[in-house]
């Protein structure tokens, strides 16, 4: 080979690099806009009990669908492209069919990389989303009827949905059975939603990050300071001067 | 090198025949010619039964797709490329998916890396009729990426699992998508998988499988060191006709076993093991053996 042609043949090759290595970046970069784009879960998308949180979620889930093919209820389901759900990732929307809860969680057992917590070994502990009553306009409890689905479907009925007394403006005499939601309890299993008679439920699960609102970490509650050290952090009255206009008598 | 010994018998041939297959279907029957190849498609077959068999018939020897899967209870099995991406990602896989693609990388260090894209995969299928559907329609036209591309993207993919945090690859991967969709919902992945058929088909010949997909790049790289190859031991009997490099899939690994002085094995990682070679020969050059076996007839 003379040095002119293999010139050309280190031209060719450094070429056929570089080009390749321009379409890998170029595939990167758009990969990583499109997966930054589909991280969002929709609001009625729900993960299974013991998912990790959403961002380490996409991480560890491989999208084998065992945990689909462990769920007894076909409540479970794998994300198809085109659904608003990443790609292949598990997911049920409450209103279709929601999480029956079973105390032996099939679903997390059979999460082979961990992206469903396996040592979740209480369902009640699970925290799959969180019902609100998104609407109090349409509820009809919010009404002064007794509807009370959402309350009597619960699974943790009188812990995780109670039902608070009002007084009934309308009638005045009467009174409303206010369901109300305790996210200390509610595991977002989505029966309430699923069962709500409305044509659209009034009572949604919510994934957490949507249906929770988080006290800014420097806030104190004077009532828990309180009760966390036994005794009034300040003086429990205090004294102001009674100031009189000098005229005064 | 490699390319020019390709094309150079080529078009002497094609002129005869247009069917690379037409010298060893006179010698060895149509069966005989298309061993392998039968071979291989009721594996992919077998293989895509065996999961189905639960969702269809209530049969669950085997749960999950290609991604991770169980079979009877107790085998897990994960794909390890998918799990260094996850790795990537951020998150340390659990035992089972730990376990599971340690055995798939053992299992392809034994039977041939590559063996995954021609034994398993199930755009194979579609690659293959589309490079066949190519040779029927007389398609000779076409621009392939260079080679080297796969093993940018493979890089890139994790590249992409580290940048963003998730599985990133996972939202396009043809491969994962096929089985995924015939098994739990197809959705929209017709697109992708329409759009794969007809790259190789309009664009570049043997484009995705032996150009572009990571996948095949990772089960390249195990192949670099795996065990079941092809070798030309009979290489004296080689009368040039290149029906060989006609049918494979990556032509270029064959040369050096094929024409060099050296190991009659195809030690290239790209190699799939198809086992086309071995099929379309008349003069059965080639055979699968270990790659330890360097004999070589004498001619």
């Amino acid at each position: 080979m003379d040095s002119s042609s293999s010139a050309a043949a280190r031209r060719r090759f450094l070429q056929g690099i570089a080009g390749a290595a321009g379409s890998a970046s170029l595939c990167a970069l758009g990969l990583s806009l499109y997966a930054r784009q589909t991280r969002a879960l929709p609001a009625d998308a729900l993960r299974p009990p013991g998912a990790l949180d959403e961002d380490r979620f996409s991480a560890a889930c491989v999208r084998c669908g065992l945990c689909v093919r462990a769920c007894p209820y076909d409540t479970l389901k794998l994300s198809e492209p085109g659904d608003n759900v990443v790609t292949g990732t598990p997911y049920f929307v409450a209103r279709k069919i929601p999480c029956e809860m079973c105390p032996d969680i099939p679903c997390a057992k059979a999460c082979p990389t961990g992206a469903l917590d396996k040592a979740l070994s209480d369902i009640a502990a699970a925290r799959m989303g969180l019902a609100v009553l998104v609407d109090q306009e349409t509820c009809l409890n919010y009404q002064g009827l007794r509807c009370d689905v959402c309350y009597r479907v619960c699974p943790l009925i009188d812990r995780a949905i109670t039902l608070e007394l009002r007084h009934n403006e309308r009638t005045g005499k009467h009174a409303m059975f206010i369901p109300t939601v305790h996210a200390d309890q509610c595991t977002g299993c989505g029966k309430c939603e699923r069962s709500c008679v409305l044509d659209e439920a009034a009572i949604k699960v919510l994934p957490l990050v949507q249906a929770r609102g988080a006290l800014g970490a420097h806030y104190r509650l004077g009532w828990k300071e309180k009760e966390k050290a036994g005794r009034a952090l300040g003086p429990e009255v205090i004294e102001l001067p009674v100031r009189r206009p000098e005229a005064a008598p | 090198m490699s390319s020019r010994v390709a094309r150079a018998a080529a078009p002497a041939v094609a002129a005869e025949s247009s069917s690379p297959l037409a010298a060893a279907i006179e010698a060895k029957g149509v069966l005989g010619a298309h061993r392998w190849l039968i071979a291989r498609r009721w594996s992919q077959a077998g293989i895509l039964a065996l999961f189905l068999a639960g969702p269809w018939a209530g049969l669950w020897l085997v749960k999950g797709n290609l991604s991770s899967s169980l079979t009877l209870e107790v085998l897990p099995l994960t794909d390890p490329y998918l799990l260094l991406q996850s790795l990537a990602a951020g998150h340390v896989a659990g035992s089972t998916a730990a376990l599971g693609a340690l055995i798939v990388v053992a299992f392809y260090l034994l039977a041939g890396g590559r063996a995954y894209c021609a034994w398993v995969c199930p755009v194979n299928v579609l690659t293959d009729t589309a490079a066949w559907l190519r040779r029927k329609l007389g398609l000779r036209r076409g621009r392939t990426p260079p080679r080297a591309l796969r093993y940018w993207l493979l890089g890139a993919t994790l590249a992409a699992a580290f940048a963003t945090g998730t599985i990133a690859w996972e939202l396009v991967n043809p491969v994962s998508m096929l089985y995924r969709g015939i098994l739990f919902g197809l959705g929209l992945a017709w697109a992708i998988l329409g759009a794969v058929f007809l790259f190789d088909l309009l664009v570049a010949p043997r484009g995705w499988c032996s150009h572009v997909c990571p996948v095949g790049a990772f089960y390249a790289l195990l192949g670099r060191f795996a065990l079941v190859r092809v070798s030309a031991r009979r290489s004296g009997a080689c009368d040039d006709c290149a029906d060989c490099y006609r049918v494979c899939p990556e032509p270029h690994v064959i040369v050096p076993a094929l024409k060099g002085a050296a190991s009659p094995v195809i030690r290239s990682g790209d190699c799939t093991n198809c086992g086309r070679c071995i099929d379309a020969c008349s003069k059965d050059v080639f055979r699968f053996t270990i790659r330890f076996d360097q004999r070589r007839d004498p001619s």
